[in-house]
């Protein structure tokens, strides 16, 4: 939520500079402060790209249970590299628990059972052998409401690398928390304030923390459930500009209610209704010529 | 948008307006004010009566109390004569620790008074001082041996008698056989305040003495010391235990599992444990079983960590509930372990509620007596204890001993020892009051 006592802070900037110029200086810094990262753990070498974007993540015959209610029936999804993949569709038709179900985040809560196949990069994150922790890192999560640490903005971003090692001094640390900051478009307002909480921020800054702090740990996929949906309409800009930013070096998979955002953000649209995967697609598609008469209902407001 | 899902009202429908008259609309204005206005003056009434009664606690114990802050001393000419002092002349600590210092001060106390020639009235006169000024006489030659051979001016304590003869506690117009005072006695007390050889300073020996069966003797050091020991055992083995079981069974237990809810019921019922059955359990177990020692604060500390970790652990839980699930999830989101999350995030972000809780545990454990009396810990006991090991006495077991002596002295030690405790629960209070704003992390 952005109180009023927030909102001023950003206003009085046009938006021109405050978007366009910044961004794409700071599109730019992505590109070569976080260029793609190498891991041991996760991500074989990218293969020579092709005309077709091949998945970074792939799910199949998803069902999911809370309990005896069932979530999620038989949904397959591919998430493909370096795009923006929008995951739309009425209140509690799923789309956020197929999200939550990418990096394991269901695991967390009690009564859940899920059955499928999930793969990153070809390899299932469901299996036995693999580290929840490490899948993680590799696929990190923005939530609804921002939700910094009540520490410092330079600790909240430091506190991933810390955590996994990835550091290994002070200079490091210090660059990969800059870096970060560049790539979520936050680097000019706070670079002489590090140390100033990170809820003293205003809530759009707040969540550009939240996507710096899963940046810093260089994940290739980075999964979003309504980030914007708590924030006011030129923070919401702000952010859009930044997923469109982080595509070149990240996979990006984004839970949002307003359809506008989903056509102006995404690549690849996917269609959810009451536990299954209605229709997905190009973006372009979805919203121009949508196969199914449920998603053309949908996007045109006639339900939902 | 999601109106339109929602099924439209029938064509036709309408809802007819239902209005109250303006009088029976101001009718029921002011019964709901005035039924506003009584819940106010009950709540009020309520408060002003704790009030009041908190009030009336602390006035009593404190009008009864504040005397036993000062003591009555008698000023004496001592002639410390060198050959019944230190007959060898070599001013040996030994020799001089041996010297008989009770005979020089009754000596002391016949000059002062030559008329008293009887022997009941000579051992009446003795009794003007206290036993423990024959201590202090040896404490000033040994502290300056160069008194000896010279009449030294010093003040030494009265008797429990004298004392509370000139704090004013003694009826002097009452019939000689109904007070503790004989008629020489006030006469003897009388010629002493003209000549300026009375008065009453502050009570130091109340702060540095172990306990006494003379009242002017007795202070509340041992107990003190006593109950710093035992807190401590308290403190070092409930609150590791207490946090740690809360976290295991608020983060890791498995939710939903018939064990675990049978643990958290039994910790929930431990808290309501009359403190005697610890009491008990400690004797049965610690002093019976483990062959402990009786009386010993470890005993005491052990007891105490039983009663209070439930306490501790109902307090951490709520702490930790109280930790926003947000956090968590951002912690988990960028890949740490449940581990990480919970030392790195939830234990910071929930240590000023599990810090009030087992401040509040302590004190609660502070004032306890009735286990201790169980274990042994009433007896009397002179030493102040060099370690949790030695046999001690503690502050509200102190006060429990002190209200049972029949001295009239004893009374206003009584009231003072509780303000001291007092003291110390308060000053534990503030603290954790403190702790709280001071670590309250704003979100």
């Amino acid at each position: 939520m952005v109180s009023p006592m927030n909102a001023p802070q950003q206003t009085p900037r046009p938006a021109q500079t405050g978007s366009a110029q910044t961004s794409s200086a700071q599109t730019g810094l992505v590109q070569t402060g976080l260029a793609e990262p190498a891991r041991a753990g996760f991500g074989a070498p990218a293969p020579a790209a092709s005309p077709v974007p091949e998945p970074r993540m792939t799910a199949r015959n998803v069902n999911l249970w809370y309990g005896q209610k069932q979530a999620l029936f038989e949904v397959s999804l591919d998430i493909p590299k370096h795009q923006v993949t929008a995951l739309i569709g009425p209140s509690g038709c799923g789309k956020s628990t197929f999200l939550r179900c990418l990096n394991r985040m269901n695991d967390t809560i009690e009564g859940v059972r899920m059955e499928g196949d999930i793969r990153l990069d070809g390899r299932d994150i469901y299996d036995r052998s693999i580290d929840v922790v490490e899948l993680r890192q590799a696929v990190g999560m923005v939530f609804q409401k921002p939700n910094p640490f009540p520490k410092s903005i330079y600790d909240n971003i430091a506190y991933g690398p810390r955590i996994h090692g990835l550091a290994q001094d002070k200079a490091e640390l210090d660059e990969i928390v800059e870096n970060s900051l560049k790539g979520a478009g936050l680097w000019t307002e706070v670079q002489d304030r590090l140390d100033t909480p990170g809820n003293s921020l205003s809530g759009g800054q707040q969540q550009r923390l939240c996507i710096a702090r899963a940046i810093a740990v260089s994940p290739e996929v980075i999964l979003m459930d309504e980030p914007c949906s708590a924030l006011d309409p030129i923070a919401t800009a702000h952010i859009e500009e930044l997923i469109d930013a982080l595509r070149a070096n990240f996979t990006i998979a984004i839970v949002t209610h307003n359809m506008q955002q989903a056509a102006r953000v995404s690549q690849k649209t996917a269609f959810f209704h009451l536990g299954k995967l209605i229709e997905h697609d190009d973006t372009e598609q979805i919203f121009t010529n949508p196969r199914q008469s449920m998603t053309q209902d949908y996007i045109t407001g006639r339900f939902g | 948008m999601t109106d339109l899902a929602q099924p439209l009202p029938a064509a036709g429908f309408q809802i007819r307006p239902r209005r109250l008259s303006p009088e029976a609309s101001r009718a029921r204005t002011r019964s709901r004010y005035a039924a506003e206005q009584r819940f106010k003056l009950v709540g009020l009434l309520a408060v002003l009566t704790s009030l009041g009664l908190l009030a009336l606690l602390l006035s009593t114990v404190v009008l009864q109390g504040y005397s036993a802050f000062v003591q009555t001393q008698i000023r004496l000419p001592v002639a410390l004569n060198a050959a019944e002092l230190d007959p060898d002349g070599r001013r040996d600590p030994a020799a001089l620790a041996k010297a008989d210092y009770a005979a020089v001060l009754n000596d002391a106390l016949y000059r002062l008074f030559p008329e008293v020639t009887e022997r009941r009235a000579k051992r009446a006169l003795r009794g003007l001082l206290s036993t423990g000024a024959a201590i202090q006489l040896r404490q000033a030659v040994l502290a300056e041996p160069g008194l000896i051979g010279t009449t030294a001016e010093l003040w030494l304590l009265a008797s429990d008698d004298i004392d509370q003869l000139f704090k004013g506690f003694v009826d002097r117009s009452s019939a000689q056989a109904d007070r503790r005072v004989t008629d020489a006695e006030l006469g003897w007390v009388a010629t002493l305040e003209q000549t300026g050889r009375i008065e009453t300073t502050f009570n130091k020996w109340l702060f540095t003495n172990g306990d006494s069966r003379e009242p002017e003797l007795a202070g509340v050091w041992g107990a003190i010391v006593g109950s710093f020991y035992m807190m401590l055992v308290t403190l070092c083995l409930a609150v590791p235990l207490g946090v740690g079981a809360a976290l295991y069974l608020e983060e890791f237990a498995p939710k939903n599992n018939r064990w675990v809810d049978l643990i958290e019921v039994n910790i929930n019922n431990l808290a309501a444990v009359p403190s005697i059955v610890f009491g008990l359990l400690g004797l049965a177990i610690y002093l019976q079983l483990f062959g402990l020692p009786r009386s010993a604060p470890l005993v005491g500390g052990l007891t105490l960590a039983l009663m209070t970790l439930p306490i501790i652990v109902v307090a951490t839980r709520a702490a930790l509930r109280a930790v926003p699930p947000s956090i968590r999830q951002a912690a988990l989101g960028i890949g740490a372990s449940k581990i990480q999350m919970v030392t790195d995030h939830v234990l910071p972000l929930a240590m000023p509620g599990i810090l009030t809780g087992t401040i509040i545990g302590m004190a609660h454990a502070l004032g306890e007596t009735a286990p201790l009396l169980m274990i042994g810990m009433v007896a009397f006991i002179m030493n102040v204890p060099a370690g949790p090991l030695d046999p001690a006495t503690v502050l509200p077991v102190q006060i429990y001993l002190w209200a049972d002596s029949p001295e009239r002295a004893f009374t206003e030690r009584t009231a003072a020892a509780i303000m001291i405790l007092l003291g110390f629960l308060l000053l534990m209070n503030l603290f954790a009051v403190i702790l709280r704003q001071r670590l309250q992390t704003k979100w």
